[in-house]
């Protein structure tokens, strides 16, 4: 029986081979067919030659994770089936037991690869000769053939032999093909054309079988928005009128700061590459003190520089800036192209000395959008620098999404400050105690509004001082303004309980978790009628106690999911309201959780012998 | 920038903080120079930000009447750059102490010349770190050993004046706080300077070094009792200004001139303007890339950025 619209493809080859522009591909037409794709890529820290993979799945239900089976497997090389055998200390095992019986692998027939080798009799396999395809589709374009021209299109015999394998018409490849080249390189998509026919008389003359999965398009009125998280950041960053981002290139953060660069001269925002991270923190908190929403991005090592920027930001009560912290594996440079939920401790206290700042934590599209946009609300309103934490999931994963809501949001100032008919600025307090512990502001320029402030302990006025009255009244001012900001902030924006109030289990998570946590939810249920709840927090600076003891009090059974050694998360949550969670599922190995280790970890949960903390790894 | 109807006195940049600095310090000359310069330029205290690092001379953010910004030890530069970047109408004055800058600080020293930012640095270049009791700083010779020093310096130092002509600073000039008219007009011509102008200002530290004490500067502690600074005005073989920017030529032979007196140190001290070119700034490249006339008049991107201002066009590009 052949399913339709449901589809978990993989593209392997070496680093430069074009596995991005593959996947790009196929995930877009599978966007444009009016199906719901997630796609993430793993690499190495490495420019050419070292093993990476793109996974794309498709459905006709969103869906916002990975799942460990792979239907459909394109391989480039034979370190994408078999791992690298050949290194001195093996990395990986291939992907050839991922696939599912009934499965496809594509693969270049040049390879030499028997089918006894591959190991699996009910996965088939699709040999194809890639050269013979490519000379065949240059000359029908009539051009000569050579290989330094023309073996990079290597890849696209793959994609389209998948295309043809799936039932997907090769003229979306062509149409996606003309919109990136651009006018100028009409000729390079001719030629692809060439190719891809070439590709789909070859697959129907020596594979006409049908596949055991069909793509079929559905008709909407508009395809959905497909991005990442980092995108999604970068548009809420513009639409909030950020009018600066300061970065040093660091992966995986540097995704956004490309998308700005990218857009900058489209709007009234200047994106600056600065020469370290401390440049870039205090370039920002300098914009923001001078009247800009300012912001800037980082990963856990640039992040670590940072820090003594942010308590300057604190202390000096700038209104922000927003800082997005891109967690990877650590520590130090640990692995710099995969990632982690493993930050979370050094953000809620990023620096020495005590101030208040706030921590968000999006979780999908949607969250990535909205949360940057409103943190740079909460900078203005309680002038204190924002943290957004997000990860390499987030940052490199693909989602769809129909569009942003934006109708509802709004925007919010603290106060400013009124200079009337004075133009001394002698009156003016930067540091004015007020109930809020927020004091109305003026911007640099502004007659009347004239300050000093400092990275000492200050008056009201700004002018350093070691007095003792002064510093308490100071400090209360300043840490006071967490119960305002925990006050404030509505409820729905700190935490979701998603799914049923009542739950066999109920997970607990934060950030990139979420997709495969929403998705294993429903899977469970459709397939196993086990009922989990999920709650989400994303707000852990100031920390949502109150609410979260309340929920976790009423759960029978709860477990914490996290992407990291510790269990970050479930000690926050203990030191906030003495609740400690004995049920933990982490993994540090650097890859995200897929759907199906969520699963995995449900099933220990619930079972009667569950192992408090259950250790999973990708491989 | 100047307005013909005000008429603004050093003393309306004055704040009513008294200075704690030590009596015979180089940062009181240093102060007037700066408030002097700021009227002779008559630009209203609002629109002047001063950002000021951490040691005896970051504390001069609150002895002037303007937006003072006292930020982080050697963070000065950055913090300065991202107000002025965002800004632009604000004049922006920078400014710390030798070990702030080129210790700590040296990174963002190197990387702020880059730039080309269209505001000034000043360094208050004593030689010793005085706020934490007289260390060697980065601008110490090898071998001298002031007073508080437990053991002569085993360190080379650097050469501010050499490390900005090749950093690419636009303005480079070197004062002295004691002569403070002339300091005053080094202060006003760097402001006026459409770039980074970086003044390296030689001081003594009347506590901590008594090697270049200001005896030392005006050479009365030497027979003929001739003083050891002298200004490049004098020196008339010597041109500072690149008359055409276009000319690569002329660029390297006013650099390597610069940087030859550089070099001149012990008996004969040179002071004054060493290097100047007008090329474009970084608001000006900005501005050209986002579609703007040449020449447009400077605005403050922070005028434009709206929030909630619409993103739909670029949203569609990832249908």
């Amino acid at each position: 029986m052949t399913v339709i619209n449901k589809l978990s493809w993989m593209i392997g080859g070496p680093q430069g081979s074009g596995i991005n522009v593959s996947a790009d591909v196929f995930a877009k037409a599978c966007v444009r067919s009016g199906l719901r794709v997630f796609s993430n890529i793993e690499y190495h820290s490495n420019i050419m030659g070292r093993h990476s993979y793109f996974r794309v799945r498709v459905n006709e239900r969103p869906i916002q994770s990975h799942v460990e089976p792979v239907d459909l497997l394109l391989a480039l090389d034979r370190e994408t089936l078999f791992g690298d055998v050949d290194a001195p200390y093996q990395t990986h095992r291939g992907h050839v037991h991922r696939l599912v019986d009934g499965g496809g692998i594509i693969l270049d027939s040049e390879l030499g690869v028997e089918v006894d080798e591959i190991g699996r009799d009910e996965v088939n396999i699709y040999a194809v000769p890639y050269a013979d395809i490519l000379r065949e589709g240059v000359a029908r374009s009539g051009a000569d053939y050579n290989s330094k021209r023309h073996d990079i299109m290597r890849n696209m015999v793959s994609v389209a032999a998948s295309f043809a394998l799936v039932g997907m018409d090769m003229d979306q490849i062509v149409a996606l093909l003309r919109e990136r080249l651009g006018e100028h390189r009409q000729d390079l998509v001719e030629l692809n054309g060439h190719v891809l026919a070439s590709t789909a008389d070859f697959m129907k003359d020596n594979y006409p079988d049908p596949f055991a999965v069909n793509i079929n398009p559905i008709e909407v009125d508009k395809a959905p928005l497909y991005m990442r998280g980092a995108d999604a950041v970068a548009l809420g960053k513009v639409h909030a009128g950020c009018s600066i981002q300061t970065y040093y290139p660091i992966a995986p953060a540097t995704e956004e700061s490309v998308v700005l660069e990218k857009i900058k001269d489209d709007y009234p925002i200047i994106v600056i590459q600065a020469e370290d991270e401390i440049a870039c923190i205090n370039q920002a908190v300098g914009a923001a003190h001078a009247g800009a929403r300012a912001s800037t991005s980082t990963s856990g090592p640039g992040f670590a520089l940072m820090i003594e920027g942010l308590g300057f930001a604190a202390i000096t009560e700038a209104p922000g800036p927003v800082v997005c912290l891109y967690q990877r594996g650590g520590p130090s440079t640990g692995l710099p192209t995969r990632g982690g939920q493993t930050d979370l401790r050094l953000a809620l206290q990023p620096g020495h000395g005590e101030f208040p700042h706030i921590l968000v934590a999006p979780g999908d599209l949607a969250e990535c959008f909205e949360l940057t946009y409103n943190a740079f609300n909460y900078a203005d309103s309680y002038h204190v620098p924002v943290v957004v934490l997000l990860d390499r999931c987030l940052a490199a994963g693909h989602w769809t999404i129909d569009d942003f809501d934006r109708k509802h949001l709004d925007v919010t100032f603290g106060p400013r400050y009124d200079s009337g008919k004075s133009r001394e600025g002698d009156t003016y307090r930067r540091h004015l105690l007020t109930e809020s512990g927020v004091s109305p502001r003026s911007i640099p320029g502004e007659p009347g509004g004239m300050f000093v402030t400092t990275s000492d302990e200050h008056t009201e006025f700004g002018k350093i001082s070691e007095g003792i009255v002064n510093r308490l009244n100071q400090m209360d001012k300043r840490m006071g303004k967490l119960q305002v900001i925990a006050d404030e902030v509505p409820e729905e924006m700190k935490w979701t309980l998603h799914g049923p109030a009542d739950a066999d289990l109920t997970v607990v998570a934060w950030g990139s978790t979420k997709g495969a946590i929403i998705d294993a939810m429903d899977t469970l249920k459709r397939r196993q009628n086990i009922v989990v709840n999920f709650l989400q927090i994303r707000m852990m600076r100031p920390f949502p106690s109150v609410a979260i003891g309340e929920i976790l009090t009423e759960c029978e059974n709860v477990v914490v999911f996290e992407d990291n050694y510790s269990g970050q998360l479930r000690d926050l949550i203990t030191q906030s309201t003495g609740i400690r969670i004995e049920k933990l599922v982490v993994k540090y190995d650097g890859r995200p959780f897929s759907q199906t280790e969520i699963e995995i970890g449900v099933h220990n949960a619930i079972s009667e012998h569950a192992e408090k903390r259950l250790v999973l790894s990708h491989e | 920038m100047a307005t013909a109807e005000i008429q603004l006195k050093p003393k309306d940049y004055a704040s009513e903080v008294h200075p704690d600095w030590c009596p015979g310090c180089g940062d009181f000359g240093i102060l007037n120079a700066v408030k002097q310069a700021l009227a002779e330029l008559a630009i209203e205290p609002h629109k002047v930000g001063i950002f000021s690092g951490i040691g005896c001379s970051g504390k001069i953010a609150h002895y002037l009447k303007t937006y003072g910004f006292h930020t982080l030890h050697g963070r000065v530069l950055p913090v300065a750059s991202g107000a002025k970047l965002v800004n632009e109408e604000l004049t922006v004055l920078a400014m710390g102490g030798d070990g702030d800058g080129y210790g700590i600080g040296a990174g963002y020293f190197v990387n702020t010349g880059r730039r080309n930012l269209d505001m000034t640095y000043m360094v208050f270049n004593n030689g010793v770190y005085g706020l934490t009791k007289g260390q060697a700083s980065p601008t110490r010779q090898r071998g001298e050993k002031t007073k508080s020093m437990a053991a002569p310096e085993i360190q080379d130092n650097i050469n501010p004046i050499g490390m900005a002509v090749s950093a690419g600073y636009t303005f480079i000039a070197r004062g002295y706080a004691m002569d403070v008219k002339g300091l005053k007009e080094l202060v006003v011509a760097a402001i006026n300077h459409k770039g980074t102008s970086f003044i390296d200002v030689l001081q003594p530290c009347p506590v901590y070094n008594d090697i270049q004490t200001m005896e030392w500067f005006s050479g009365r502690d030497r027979p003929g009792r001739s003083p050891r600074v002298y200004k490049l005005t004098d020196d008339e073989s010597f041109d500072p200004v690149v008359h055409d920017p276009l000319d690569a030529g002329e660029i390297v032979s006013k650099k390597q001139a610069a940087l030859g007196k550089s070099y001149e140190w012990g008996d004969q001290i040179p002071i004054g303007l060493l290097y100047k070119i007008d090329l474009p700034t970084y608001e000006d490249r900005m501005r050209q890339r986002k579609g703007f006339e040449p020449g447009a008049e400077a605005r403050s991107i922070i005028k434009d950025a709206t929030p909630g201002q619409d993103i739909a066009l670029t949203l569609e590009q990832y249908r």
